[in-house]
């Protein structure tokens, strides 16, 4: 009994790490020799991988070309975007993306760490771009953060970070997303979310932006009854709900039917 | 006042009904107690639906809101609080069974004379009828009140003035000056003309650059772009909404185009192409600000909006802005 018990334990704290850890066959994982700089395997990863829809180089395919296995290849340049964007997309699994013409959404990520170190050293390297962001949330407030997150985030993204809509595309919940990925979305504007430079929030304020997102993942609910933070709509149906009960309840009392 | 008025009312002596016939309905005991429940819950009625419309009319209430909720529901609660109260305690009740299709004359008068009988236990009846009709007219006229926000009745001519002009400089929330070399591409500003009331509805602007050549503005407004810098009124012209969405494609060939889009019901207007509506319920395109850059490189308005601001009225496209 205590071995199977051990053994489902030992299965429990393998699990994600098996599940994360290696690589899965959506994507062509590339054997270098050990030794190799990060830059070269990035190259080659790149070439099985990513060259398709953003071209020899990282120099984009503005015009639609058949490609490898009848895909479709179209995609902008990476030449400049630097580590940043590139560790956004890859981190959040939004690349490889199966068709160039729809949206980009949170998926498995389906390299391993140091492939994905070595893609992002490779597209850094085809020229000088921002490197990956460091913020500090601890040292931001959440007070401020919610007032910015208010003012440049929640048109979108709902004042709970719950995500929602644009016309023709979906604004992304932020429950997954990880204080840097925040910093490199709010700076590199991935799709077709605005890019926001240093002098519309600065550092201290994104590292306030940041604290809140990262509150607003397990929120204080004062109510006590989240209802998924979905806002007003969901809530008034709910309260109309427990309204209609409580007047056909009224009606019931009032009505002769319940002392005949 | 409408206490007086109850009070005179309720004075004047009922007539005495004249009983000729035999009673179908046993006589009822009157109930003075209940009767006065009655009337307290009317008039508490009627105060509540007076509260709403004070609260309505008096914005420096805190939780304004939430003070007209709690007064138009106790309104409410009141009045079926007072119903209740008739219908237990003061309505005498009797069932019979009744076929249908059988209309006589004798019938009906009975039946007349059944709903006369049924009111014998209230020995003031005027004055409770008068006392509800109180409570039923303020609780209209509070529901009413809100009538008086809709705007101006017939002269609309405010509805058209902004406070932009030649000149006017842009200023951002803190008051700063925009420098047009501070507006940057793929992203927006909202801007607000410098020393003016910005709860105006022409105040707030959006402001978005673009490379010109992306640009394809009406003819008429060659220069209303200076640099590629755009800005267009902040209000929705479908329900007045703030514009707070901005769209840019990362990668133009395959994405949406650029659009500023409004969070209500979202109205989707072309920022390249002088605000033209491309989804949703706006009914014109949203108003655009002409804007110049002067000598020391900050961003001025070089004129009025292209169209009226904010959502449409009657006879919205007869007239230009005036500042």
């Amino acid at each position: 009994m205590r071995r199977a018990l051990t053994l489902i334990a030992l299965a429990l704290v393998c699990a994600p790490a098996a599940a994360a850890d290696p690589p899965s066959p959506g994507v062509t994982h590339v054997k270098v020799p050990a030794g190799t700089p990060p830059v070269a395997w990035g190259a080659q990863l790149f070439g099985a991988n990513c060259v398709t829809c953003h071209g020899p180089n990282g120099q984009g395919i503005l015009t639609p070309v058949r490609g490898v296995g009848d895909q479709t290849g179209l995609g902008p340049s990476l030449v400049g975007v630097g580590a940043r964007a590139a560790d956004f997309y890859l981190r959040t699994g939004y690349m490889p993306l199966d068709d160039p013409h729809s949206q980009p959404r949170r998926s498995r990520v389906l390299f391993s760490q140091r492939e994905l170190a070595a893609l992002v050293a490779y597209v850094a390297s085809l020229g000088p771009g921002p490197r990956v962001p460091s913020p500090q949330p601890e040292r931001g407030s959440l007070a401020d953060g919610q007032e910015s997150f208010t003012e440049h985030c929640a048109g979108c993204h709902q004042i709970a970070a719950e995500g929602g809509y644009v016309t023709n595309a979906v604004a992304p919940s932020l429950d997954q997303a990880s204080p840097v990925e925040i910093a490199e979305a709010v700076r590199t504007g991935p799709y077709l979310m605005p890019r926001f430079s240093e002098k519309q929030i600065s550092n201290a304020e994104l590292d306030s932006v940041i604290r809140y997102v990262t509150y607003a993942k397990h929120p204080d609910d004062r109510g006590g009854w989240a209802l998924g933070h979905l806002g007003p709509v969901p809530e008034g149906l709910v309260t109309w709900f427990i309204g209609i009960v409580l007047l056909v309840a009224t009606c019931a009392v009032i009505g002769r039917r319940f002392h005949a | 006042m409408i206490a007086f008025v109850v009070l005179v009312l309720g004075r004047f002596r009922r007539r005495p009904r004249l009983d000729s016939k035999a009673r179908i309905v046993p006589p009822g005991v009157p109930d003075r107690r209940a009767e006065n429940i009655v009337l307290l819950l009317f008039v508490c009625a009627t105060l509540c639906a007076a509260a709403v419309i004070v609260v309505y009319a008096w914005d420096a209430i805190p939780n304004q809101t939430q003070f007209l909720g709690l007064a138009l529901g106790l309104s409410f609660a009141f009045l079926s609080a007072a119903c209740i109260v008739i219908g237990r305690r003061l309505v005498v009740t009797e069932e019979l069974e009744e076929d249908y299709g059988t209309t006589h004359p004798e019938e009906e008068e009975t039946l007349d004379q059944l709903a006369a009988e049924g009111g014998d236990r209230f020995t003031r009846k005027r004055l409770l009828v008068v006392a509800g009709a109180g409570a039923g007219t303020v609780l209209g006229a509070a529901l009413l009140t809100p009538v008086a926000s809709l705007g101006p009745v017939l002269d609309v001519s405010s509805l058209y003035r902004t406070p932009w002009r030649r000149g006017v400089r842009l200023v951002d929330e803190a008051g700063r000056v925009f420098l047009a070399d501070d507006v940057e591409e793929d992203t927006f500003y909202t801007a607000y003309p410098e020393h003016a009331d910005r709860e105006q509805m022409g105040a707030p602007l959006v402001v978005v650059r673009f490379k010109p050549a992306e640009l394809r503005l009406p003819e008429d407004r060659g220069t209303w772009a200076p640099d590629g810098i755009v800005a267009y009124s902040k209000i929705c012209t479908h329900a007045g909404c703030a514009i707070a969405l901005y769209r840019k494609p990362t990668f133009a060939p395959v994405e949406p185009k650029p659009a500023l889009i409004c969070p209500c019901h979202y109205s989707t207007f072309d920022a390249t192409n002088g605000g033209e509506v491309l989804f949703g319920p706006a009914g014109r395109p949203l108003p655009q600000l002409p804007l110049a850059i002067d000598g020391s490189g900050e961003l001025r308005a070089a004129g009025n909006f292209s169209g009226a601001v904010g959502p449409s009225w009657w006879g919205v496209r007869n007239h230009g802005p005036r500042s």
